[in-house]
């Protein structure tokens, strides 16, 4: 008891008197495999959390056989050459750690939430270290993932919001990886074999990023990030082709819903464009800032027509998708999608005020800390880093690179990253 | 498994618990509770305003006016325009927003420490100075339907829990469901949104949560400065309305555009009133983690991995409420598989576990599982302010989350059974069963009646 409240004690004058506003200190390194590691060391909480993502998102899924990858990323929790799935399940649990997978169009891979004592953190690694680098792939439990995900397609395709995303995705993206969604069909279509050859080709070193932010040293966090990685296999370099802009179709969904979920959207932004900034600043300004921006006023404020409405850059190593979206009583949609056309028309002739640039900074800015102020979403952030690339130092000029955006570089960046005519239309819902 | 993981755990709970200051917490004279947590890990602060009042205190034919009221709190007060209140947070680098429950309605912002008192003194304002103009009103009900299709009308799984609920419970206004019925949103006027306001909200009928990287001597000079001058009001008399006991199996069905058969079970249970004292509700929480808790529990464990009747299964319970507790059982079917089976198969999950018990590793796990969460707590100001909200607005004490810890690590298995073989019975459970139509054969929900006010 003497021993734990004397640690305790120094432990809380360290976090007293480490300066609250220190910048993030990042250590970088490449695994001996190849992996890129990040690494903040954050002391104040006896937690450690660990992200792992590799270039196996949606996007590598061959088009007849969508689903292919996200598929794969489950069956890593069925078993390994060590331990079986029940094991796995018991060893996560037993170390009360927390387990996660993140799937998208670029990455797949996992978040881990241990603590940091010793026991606990080593029976959550060597756990994570197995699934990721020596799947059992046993066909009872392909068999079964394989079901679960069919059934899962086939309840998503009766629910609006699904069709509605899915057919906007095939409408930005007519033929790009991006474009393609799972079906019970394109799952039926997958084979264990599939699965083999899709984590032989896309889990390897190359294209992956390590993450590690808590309560550990530097010495605990590289053996932590060798044993995650040391049996990896070279290569696997993110590969996309490039995402074409479309033609700006319009597609209308009959549903039986209560409400028409309107959707418009097309291919925009990739990570490392030069005006993520300015797109960032200008969306807040259009529908990205919560109960403030133009879109919420027009739409929701003003006339009463929608709960959610939004607008949003998402970048990918390819061009992301530039998305806006809305659902309204399905008597209701065209009114409402005319006064969002019409918001973004206005929005594309004059672009913003100086007093609209102003107070968008001043809440970007200004909110900066937020974006940080946990262990968790600085693991998100670092995620981000570490998988695009992005410099070393891109959370702390972020505040200064954001304050120097001006309403000229704003018109200008959508000028050059949306074309109004080109924005696809999904309704579904009322069917006219 | 010999027990060395949990004491560890154990050891590293009471570290992360002591190497915190304690709370500080003050009634101001007019009634106004606050308690200030200081944690200097990020430069920023979290507030969070509790009232206590939520859909529980209303009555029928007004159902979802807390949570409309909570939606007016953003139209302006005297001094501060129709939607500028969060546009005056935004310009602060602030994020707020607020939510509303059976129990309680709470408002919050984030932002960096330097403008907490800029945020104190905005809630401040409108605890007492909130206009509610008609027109503003009669807006912003259309955007409450909204929220009301969006999140329950369209969503078969919401439905079906809101038709468990009206189910299950005959007296207690848990029955009805905190966004409202649509025919109640239908015909809310401006005036019940006033008279919700007038009613509820008032410095003695809340708790202001401040958590983040504070002095708390300043933050109770702010608050005297900003909540202090506001007048106490006299809060309605909250009458009992207990469920009486129920003498049997309710069952619902419901049918909605879905694919997959879904059931869901809810059992009777009690919620913690006396943290030293009771020890059924830290059983029950427990063996809750054993059934549905992560994907090594039980019915996960029989239902997806070895029957394959289910693609998922889980189940769910909160410790603390003002009102009845209740356990929750839910399985999605795999396909070719029926709601009946699915029901037999969380019968038999049920009746086991009631006859047979748990194991002593089955026990330990879910005690880990609950102590490493309060520790993943601390990593968020949020999820902290919530904590101590949540006991306070629950007759609980900030003070409690200390014996927490304590309390579920002295629970034994005989415990866990026995809270089994008294709850988890037929005489207070209700089935609802999503029976899904087909996608071709449902009409379109009907447009609502023009009775809008």
């Amino acid at each position: 008891m003497n021993r734990a409240l004397s640690a305790t004690l120094t432990l809380l004058l360290l976090a007293v008197a480490l300066p609250a506003d220190a910048r993030v200190q990042i250590e970088h390194w490449t695994t001996q495999s190849g992996v890129r590691a990040y690494f903040v060391e954050t002391r104040a909480l006896p937690i450690v959390d660990v992200s792992i993502e590799f270039a196996a998102g949606s996007a590598y899924d061959p088009r007849e056989r969508a689903g292919l990858g996200q598929l794969t990323l489950a069956l890593l929790k069925g078993g390994s050459a060590r331990f079986s799935e029940a094991e796995m399940d018991r060893r996560i649990a037993d170390a009360g750690a927390e387990l996660r997978d993140s799937f998208d169009l670029d990455r797949a891979g996992f978040a881990l939430r241990t603590l940091s004592s010793e026991a606990e953190r080593k029976l959550a690694v060597d756990t994570l270290a197995d699934m990721l680098q020596s799947p059992r792939f046993a066909s009872e439990v392909f068999e079964r993932e394989k079901a679960r995900a069919i059934a899962n397609a086939a309840e998503a395709e009766t629910q609006p919001d699904h069709i509605a995303e899915k057919r906007l995705y095939a409408l930005m993206y007519p033929s790009h990886p991006y474009g393609t969604t799972a079906t019970p069909a394109t799952l039926a279509t997958i084979s264990r074999e599939d699965v083999e050859r899709h984590y032989r080709a896309r889990y390897r070193a190359a294209g992956a990023a390590v993450t590690i932010v808590g309560d550990l040293s530097i010495d605990a966090a590289r053996a932590l990030a060798e044993q995650l990685t040391a049996r990896l296999a070279p290569g696997g370099e993110a590969a996309l082709p490039p995402a074409l802009p479309a033609t700006g179709e319009t597609v209308r969904v009959a549903h039986p819903s209560a409400q028409s979920h309107v959707l418009l959207g097309e291919a925009a932004l990739t990570r490392d464009d030069p005006d993520y900034f300015p797109l960032l600043i200008g969306n807040y300004i259009l529908g990205g800032g919560g109960f403030v921006s133009r879109l919420m006023t027009e739409v929701r404020s003003k006339h009463g027509l929608a709960y959610s409405v939004y607008s949003y850059f998402y970048p990918y190593a390819q061009r992301g998708p530039f998305q806006v979206g809305l659902q309204t009583r399905r008597d209701q949609a065209n009114e409402a999608l005319k006064r969002v056309q019409d918001v973004i028309a206005e929005f594309m002739a004059r672009g913003p005020t100086e007093a609209e640039l102003k107070a968008a900074k001043q809440s970007l800015v200004g909110g900066f800390p937020l974006r940080i102020d946990t262990n968790r979403k600085l693991l998100e952030q670092l995620a981000v880093i570490g998988f695009y690339k992005l410099p070393l130092d891109w959370l702390e000029t972020y505040p200064a690179r954001l304050e120097a955006v001006t309403l000229d570089q704003i018109r200008s960046a959508f000028a050059r990253h949306i074309a109004p005519e080109k924005l696809a239309v999904v309704v579904v819902g009322a069917a006219e | 498994m010999d027990s060395r993981p949990l004491a560890a755990i154990l050891a590293v709970f009471a570290l992360a618990s002591v190497a915190q200051a304690e709370p500080r917490e003050l009634t101001l004279a007019n009634g106004l509770r606050l308690v200030v947590k200081e944690d200097h890990r990020a430069p920023t602060v979290v507030q969070q305003v509790w009232y206590r009042a939520g859909s529980m205190d209303e009555s029928p034919g007004t159902t979802g006016v807390a949570h409309v009221l909570e939606h007016m709190m953003f139209k302006g007060t005297r001094r501060v325009g129709p939607e500028e209140f969060s546009r005056l947070v935004a310009g602060a680098g602030g994020r707020d927003n607020a939510f509303t429950s059976s129990d309680y309605t709470v408002y919050h912002e984030q932002v960096h420490r330097d403008r907490l008192p800029f945020v104190m003194r905005l809630e401040a304002d409108r605890m007492a100075n909130l206009m509610i103009r008609p027109a503003e009103f009669a807006r912003e009900i259309k955007v409450v339907m909204e929220e009301r299709r969006l999140s329950t009308e369209d969503q078969p799984r919401a439905l079906l829990d809101e038709t468990l609920l009206a189910t299950a419970f005959s007296a207690h206004p848990y029955k009805w469901p905190t966004i409202g019925w649509m025919q109640d949103l239908q015909n809310m006027t401006w005036k019940d949104a006033r008279s919700w306001y007038q009613s509820w909200y008032a410095p003695n009928n809340a708790t202001v949560v401040v958590v983040g990287d504070v002095d708390p001597e300043q933050v109770i000079a702010w608050a005297k400065r900003y909540y202090g001058p506001l007048a106490r009001k006299p809060i309605p008399a909250r009458k009992p309305q207990s469920e009486p006991a129920q003498r049997g199996l309710k069952r619902a069905i419901l049918k909605a555009p879905a694919e997959l058969p879904y059931v869901r079970f809810g059992y009777k249970a009690p919620v913690l009133r006396d943290p030293a004292k009771d020890w059924e509700p830290f059983a029950i929480a427990l063996l809750v983690k054993v059934l549905g808790g992560n994907d090594a529990a039980r019915l996960n464990q029989i239902l997806v991995r070895e029957r394959r009747i289910a693609t998922s299964a889980g189940a769910e319970y909160e410790l603390l409420s003002r009102g009845p507790g209740m356990v929750f059982l839910s399985a999605a079917a795999a396909q070719g598989h029926a709601g009946g089976e699915l029901e037999s198969a969380l019968r038999e999950v049920v009746a086991h576990v009631a006859a047979e018990g748990i194991s002593p590793e089955e026990l330990q796990r879910a005690k880990v599982q609950l102590l490493a969460q309060l520790v993943y707590r601390r990593d968020s100001f949020f999820a902290q302010a919530m904590e101590i909200g949540e006991l306070e607005s629950s007759g609980l004490s900030f003070r409690d989350a200390d014996l927490i810890p304590e309390r579920f690590k002295s629970i034994t298995v005989e415990q866990v059974k026995s809270v089994a073989a008294k709850y988890l019975v037929d005489d207070g459970l209700t089935v609802a069963a999503l029976d899904p139509q087909p996608l071709a054969r449902s009409a379109p929900a009907r447009a609502a009646p023009a009775s809008v006010h």
